[in-house]
């Protein structure tokens, strides 16, 4: 029987029917839905760690044991684990290691378009790619399997299209799954394997010379790598998405599909090559295929032909194709073009009734500079509240703003932080300050769950990954017990005292800590009736749609609210200077304010 | 069986686009077509544009519909419609919901929405079917705007023809069951909306 499944649902599944016993990840677009799917299986343990680094000790330790591991991460979350990576490839592992890695092409929610296919190389573990759900399924055992046999960590790379497309996946009736040594884990004491100090580790670096040695030749004859022969005019390269792109605009191309991208055939592609007359190379990203064959001498086209940067569509690939001449452009079937009217755009942005909102609009009246991370809360970035001035990667927003500090700027500064973010690699740049003797004042935006990437739970949530109630890390505690003297919670709904504890801490050379603490909205589900303006009051000043709240909404000569949209937070009422906004308390719905 | 055939749904966060996409494509599984969909879902609930894409063919290889060659576009709001005209070629049908959501831009008073027919038009002159349904309007008298996406996979099911038998199959699988008979009957409304 065949079931649609998205490529994360597939990776899942693959884990659950390969024994992994022990799974371990950070929650990011577009590799969320792996950890969250693999952990409704019997008999699995899943977690959400709170970073990735974190996550992939964690795989490491519970692989050392003997069980099978998962973790998984986006594309920047293996920089964060990086160190962890390196490690685990000298050291080896006892159980199988899957690292399910990814990529974004296209940056559809990410900061950076790195293609981690350089990290397999750089770390010398293979990668395998899949290019559909039934790959993905597959490779999962494939790659496991690999990791036993070579002892080595296996990086599973995905990118955002196979992650959240949807294709039909073989159900596999072992009701049961294949249980390898996972039964009775046992830690077997190695120390000259297992503890990388200097000597051990020169020992490991040779034996991982050997092993890559080892996994080429494995390559040269793995069934996931194939030739397709069509006509010999044409031979073509390529793994994952790219290569379903590919097999719809070259429809009569041969093919080598790769599915282990590293390391790769060298002989197979050699013999291939020879087959055919034109040999290119479709891979999104990197020239990290079409490098390695010019490095063997081979003729080749690649990156002359398909961009370096974005994501590739199969309108991409045919019009690339057409302009180095390798196929004719068909013929034009779309009707006469009329001219595009001017469509507005549509950014994504705060929800209504968000507590981020209130904070935002308080900075920007502030006119403070805003050092800021990554999490919805980067919309505060947005016009109309324009209220971040950095953004770069997790937990950067603290370490920032000490360094502006150091440098000796006058502007009054804070780091903006969400909890999740916090947990992730805040701490440490929060620890930083202290020890230095900085004044920046961190403001933690605590709505009680990683809300960016669908509402995951974290360490301050007070539940696990499966739904096991736990302790909940406070924030302000925290904070207070590292030894920061000023340290306030206030509700992102009291504009006033938002405000006045903001200055407070600002105007302050103390080093301290603002926690703006109140549930996302939407993960609660938390509404109150919509205010209504009073059009008769209503100066049409502009000054609530300077909170960019989208139920929020210009007329002729006055301001509306549409109430379905609306959450009824009451943040306009508050902005208001005409008092045209009322509260509308004709129903049982609970008060705020 | 045609030798493909493919759609794109296109809305705003929270219209309902996925679920629609998910019951089209395990349609086209039933109806014994191999069928893929796909999507970016980052940031649509915050307000975000969804758009998705779901094909059917004897073999589906690319999870995207290459721009020229889609068939059918279903717009769940007029102006997110309008955005993916470059998709369609001069046999394509526009299915289109009369329902708009101002962007921020718009509400904020610094973009204008454009008028029905203008979208009208340019939609129109990109099709070979264009028609427009009052979705929200039907799903609303069936008593939850929510179910509007369902009208228009009716009115999309009554374009390709074929028994309806799968697709109320198909949302009784996917549909939570307490929304089952709602949605059977948004689909069944939309489906006899050109009978
Ligand atoms: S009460 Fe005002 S600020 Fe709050 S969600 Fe409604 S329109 Fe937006
Ligand atoms: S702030 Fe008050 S007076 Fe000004 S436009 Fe908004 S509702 Fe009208």
């Amino acid at each position: 029987m065949r079931k649609l499944m998205s490529g994360n649902e597939a990776i899942a599944y693959g884990a659950y029917l390969s024994g992994v016993k022990v799974g371990s990840a950070y929650p990011g677009t577009p590799s969320t839905e792996v950890m969250d799917n693999f952990s409704r299986y019997p008999g699995v343990y899943a977690e959400w760690a709170p970073n990735e680094k974190v996550a992939l000790d964690v795989g490491i330790g519970a692989a050392y044991a003997g069980s099978r591991a998962m973790v998984a991460m986006k594309h920047v979350g293996l920089n964060v684990a990086a160190d962890a990576l390196f490690y685990s490839s000298y050291t080896g592992l006892n159980g199988g290691l899957i690292i399910i890695n990814a990529d974004d092409p296209g940056m559809h929610s990410s900061q950076n378009e790195q293609d981690n296919r350089v990290y397999a190389k750089f770390a010398k573990v293979p990668m395998l790619e899949p290019a559909d759900s039934e790959d993905a399924k597959t490779f999962v055992k494939v790659a496991l399997e690999l990791s036993e046999t070579f002892d080595t960590p296996v990086i599973l790379r995905t990118t955002t299209r196979i992650s959240h497309s949807k294709s039909s996946v073989e159900l596999e009736d072992s009701a049961a799954p294949a249980s390898e040594k996972s039964t009775s884990p046992a830690y077997n004491r190695d120390p000259g394997k297992f503890v990388m100090v200097p000597a051990n580790a020169r020992r490991r670096h040779p034996v991982v010379e050997d092993r890559l040695a080892k996994l080429a030749a494995y390559a040269e004859t793995a069934e996931i790598n194939r030739i397709e022969m069509g006509k010999e005019q044409l031979g073509i390269i390529a793994g994952g998405i790219a290569y379903q792109y590919a097999r719809e605009v070259f429809p009569d191309a041969s093919f080598l599909k790769l599915g282990m991208v590293y390391p790769l055939p060298q002989e197979l592609i050699r013999s291939f090559a020879a087959k055919v007359k034109v040999l290119l190379v479709v891979e999104e990203l990197e020239p990290f295929i079409e490098e390695h064959i010019r490095l063997m001498g081979i003729p080749v086209k690649g990156k002359g032909v398909f961009p370096i940067t974005g994501e590739f569509s199969p309108h991409l690939v045919r019009e690339c194709a057409a302009k180095a001449g390798l196929i004719n452009m068909e013929q034009d079937n779309s009707s006469t073009t009329v001219s595009q009217p001017e469509l507005p755009v549509r950014p994504p942005m705060l929800c209504p009734g968000c507590g981020h909102r209130g904070v935002f609009h308080t900075l920007s009246k502030l006119d403070v500079l805003v050092l800021g991370d990554i999490g919805c809360y980067t919309l505060g970035a947005a016009p109309p509240l324009s209220a971040m001035h950095t953004c770069g990667c997790m937990g950067a927003s603290i370490g920032v703003a000490h360094g502006v500090d150091k440098a000796g700027v006058s502007d009054r500064s804070v780091a903006i932080i969400g909890d999740s973010t916090f947990f992730h690699t805040g701490i440490t740049p929060l620890i930083n300050v202290l020890y230095n003797q900085g004044t920046t004042t961190t403001i933690v935006l605590d709505n009680r769950v990683t809300a960016m990437t669908g509402h995951q739970v974290n360490p301050g949530t007070g539940l696990t990954l499966q739904n096991k109630e736990t302790r909940e890390i406070n924030i302000s505690g925290l904070a207070k017990s590292i030894g920061y003297e000023m340290v306030d919670e206030v509700s992102p709904y009291d504009l006033d005292k938002l405000s006045s504890v903001i200055e407070k801490h600002i105007n302050s050379s103390l080093p301290s800590l603002i926690s703006v603490k109140h549930p996302c909205v939407l993960n609660v589900k938390e509404k109150h009736p919509a205010p209504v303006v009073d059009q008769d009051i209503c100066v049409n000043c502009g000054t609530c749609l300077e909170l960019g709240c989208s139920p929020l909404t210009q007329e002729e000569d006055h301001v509306s609210i549409n109430p379905l949209l609306c959450n009824g937070c009451g943040l306009c009422v508050q902005v208001c200077p005409a008092e045209a906004i009322l509260v509308n308390d004709d129903n049982n719905g609970k008060e705020r304010r | 069986m045609k030798n493909k055939i493919d759609f794109m749904l296109a809305g705003v966060g929270g219209q309902g686009t996925i679920l629609a996409s998910d019951i089209l494509v395990e349609v086209g599984l039933k109806l014994g077509y191999d069928a893929k969909k796909s999507e970016v879902h980052g940031m649509s609930q915050r307000g975000g544009t969804v758009e998705s894409h779901v094909r059917w063919g004897e073999k589906v290889y690319s999870p995207v519909v290459e721009r020229g060659k889609l068939d059918y576009l279903i717009g769940f709001e007029m102006l997110e419609a309008a955005r993916w005209t470059s998709y369609m070629n001069n046999q394509s049908a526009a299915i289109v919901n009369r329902y708009r959501v101002p962007p921020p831009s718009v509400n904020l008073g610094l973009a204008s929405y454009p008028p029905d027919e203008e979208l009208q038009h340019f939609i129109e002159t990109r099709a070979e079917q264009f028609q427009w349904v009052e979705g929200n309007a039907i799903a609303q008298e069936l008593g939850n705007p929510a179910v509007a996406g369902v009208v228009l996979l009716g009115v999309l099911a009554s374009k390709l023809g074929g028994s309806e038998d799968v697709w109320l199959e198909v949302i009784e699988q996917l549909v939570p069951p307490k929304f089952i008979d709602l949605n059977k009957q948004a689909f069944i409304r939309g489906k006899r909306l050109n009978a």
